[in-house]
């Protein structure tokens, strides 16, 4: 039981991560390296700040803004640089491996005995593992609620539409290049929100803790995906919590079937993998009309 | 309407070249000077390779010019953006696919429409308020696109497509509007539809209007001046009376004699 609840409570968490990824990988449409540097950079910045005694919250915040600013330098070099964006987010990504270490001090920093957002007075009288589930749940709550009502803004149907068809939004007299630069600064920074809440859930932050973040963050969209199917826009941004949830189970299952940790990544890969074909394959396999025609069977019997 | 008038429009000696600085490099545009007066409605007739795609692009700012000046109402806009013309000048596309955003409903992409060249801040879009208005722009348009107003508008057909991209266009009156082809990749009882709806609009609402066409006949019966450019000029130039009296025979004639 405390094992589902633990998952739940890390899904949550993690949901954040895919909600910001869908900003850019469903809304822009490509797919932003930048992540897997500015997780583990939000991270650091909120450890640094709460082991020099800043308040929880502002170090949280803290690792929003330096998500934030990663993912705004990747939009000038795309934008800006006319670099590609694959390659744009790689470069920012590798230059957050420095700027981690050097705001760190070293590889890892522990959060032992500081005072995090976990550590208030009615989440540590909660039951083990509820506090990731309440502060998980409360945060994506927020953050998904703030993100419906931005895209149903003018600015935010300009940022939809920049994604939709750039070509049209410049004849409207939106600039792509301002909508592009502000989801990925929007994205990143909730990037490194995720990553200074992890940071404190877990009690460290690691540099390496942000190796495998875009395909964990991409599973949770993929799932909700291919589990919810046809949904409207704000529908899809809560499939993609419910995804990161049942993204947990599965890999709580692989593990009981003893698997170890070391082979999550893999695991986590082949599962996205699987997930990306799944669409495809049921067309080509005809999956649906088999598994209809078994459920009708077993109707008639 | 008389030349004393200061022009809409005005190109001076523009210039455009492709692939400048290469050894590919290839002059579109050669020292074109134009002047357009407001309620012009024009046809622009020309042969492959003319330059006519070029010359809306000069206009609208996808193409950056090399040499001469854009003017508008008065105003140098050679060095503007294509997103800040966009508030004076809308564009409707040969292909429906480029003038709509494939994944937002009809009613979403009429609300952007409405918001074109103005400023989008952080005030909620109120696509409820406005619905009335976007149902009777697209009722207007009598092909059945008012019933799918919460359709995306990339399971739209190509024509009810087209129409909203013409509807996008002139939702928010533009000081002058670009016809780049419209009608071309419809079937012919489609395309003559939103040829006369095009025809109805630009003259009820008093569009200035740059038509490119291939249909000598559209050509001759819409509109009330004709271009013909060749060779990144424009060779022939009539208005009013003379294009009246103009027929197709003499066209063809014209055209045997420029190629």
């Amino acid at each position: 039981m405390s094992m589902i609840v633990s998952s739940i409570g890390q899904g949550l968490l993690w949901a954040i991560l895919g909600v910001a990824l869908f900003l850019t990988f469903r809304i822009l449409n490509f797919a932003d390296m930048t992540v897997e540097g500015t997780f583990p950079l939000g991270a650091a910045a909120a450890v640094a700040a709460l082991s020099h005694g800043v308040s929880p919250w502002l170090a949280t915040f803290l690792g929003f803004a330096a998500g934030a600013i990663a993912g705004l330098i990747t939009g000038l070099l795309y934008t800006k640089g006319k670099i590609p964006i694959l390659l744009a987010g790689i470069l920012v990504m590798t230059a957050c491996l420095s700027i981690n270490l050097r705001i760190m001090g070293g590889s890892n920093i522990s959060l032992l005995g500081k005072k995090t957002v976990f550590s208030s007075h009615f989440l540590t009288s909660l039951p083990k593992y509820f506090d990731s589930v309440f502060l998980g749940l409360i945060v994506i709550a927020i953050v998904t609620v703030l993100l419906m009502i931005f895209l149903q803004t003018d600015l935010g149907q300009a940022f939809i539409v920049t994604g939709d068809n750039p070509f049209m939004a410049q004849s409207m007299g939106i600039n792509p290049d301002r909508m592009i630069m502000m989801g990925l600064a929007l994205s990143n920074g909730m990037i490194g929100l995720g990553g200074a809440l992890i940071a404190q859930s877990n009690g460290y932050a690691d540099v390496n803790m942000g190796i495998g973040i875009i395909v964990i963050a991409l599973a949770s969209i993929i799932i909700g995906e291919v589990v919810f199917g046809e949904l409207t826009l704000n529908q899809r941004l809560v499939a993609v919590t419910l995804g990161s949830i049942l993204y947990r189970f599965v890999l709580l299952i692989v593990l009981q079937l003893g698997f170890s940790t070391n082979d999550l990544n893999l695991l986590s890969a082949i599962i996205l993998a699987i997930c990306l074909m799944l669409p495809n394959l049921s067309k080509s396999l005809n999956l649906d009309h088999i598994l209809r025609r078994g459920a009708a069977k077993n109707d008639l019997s | 309407m008389t030349s004393a008038k200061q022009p809409l429009l005005e190109l001076k000696n523009v210039t455009t070249v492709v692939n400048d600085h290469t050894p590919a490099a290839k002059a579109i545009l050669k020292q074109l000077n134009l002047k357009i007066y407001a309620g012009d409605f024009i046809t622009v007739l020309g042969p492959n390779g003319a330059g006519k795609s070029t010359f809306f692009n000069s206009i609208a700012g996808t193409l950056p010019i090399k040499s001469g000046q854009i003017l508008l109402q008065g105003k140098n806009i050679t060095h503007l953006s294509v997103e800040k013309r966009a508030k004076f000048i809308s564009r409707v596309f040969q292909d429906p696919k480029m003038g709509t955003a494939p994944r937002m409903t009809v009613a979403e992409n009429l609300l952007l429409a409405t918001k074109r060249g103005q400023i989008r801040g952080l005030k909620l879009r109120g696509l409820k308020a406005q619905l009335p208005r976007l149902h009777s722009l697209a009722a207007s348009m009598n092909n059945g696109l008012v019933d799918r107003m919460q359709t995306a508008t990339e399971n739209l057909s190509g024509g009810q497509r087209q129409a909203l991209s013409f509807l996008m266009a002139t939702i928010q009156q533009p000081e002058l509007l670009l016809l780049d082809e419209h009608t071309a990749a419809l079937d012919p009882k489609t395309s003559a539809q939103l040829m006369q709806q095009t025809n109805e609009r630009i003259l009820q609402e008093k569009l200035t209007c740059l038509m490119i066409t291939h249909h000598l006949d559209d050509a001759l019966r819409y509109g009330n001046r004709l271009l013909v450019l060749d060779d990144g000029k424009i060779v022939f130039d009539v208005r009013d009376q003379q294009k009246q009296q103009l027929t197709k025979q003499k066209l063809l004639e014209f055209f045997g004699d420029i190629e």
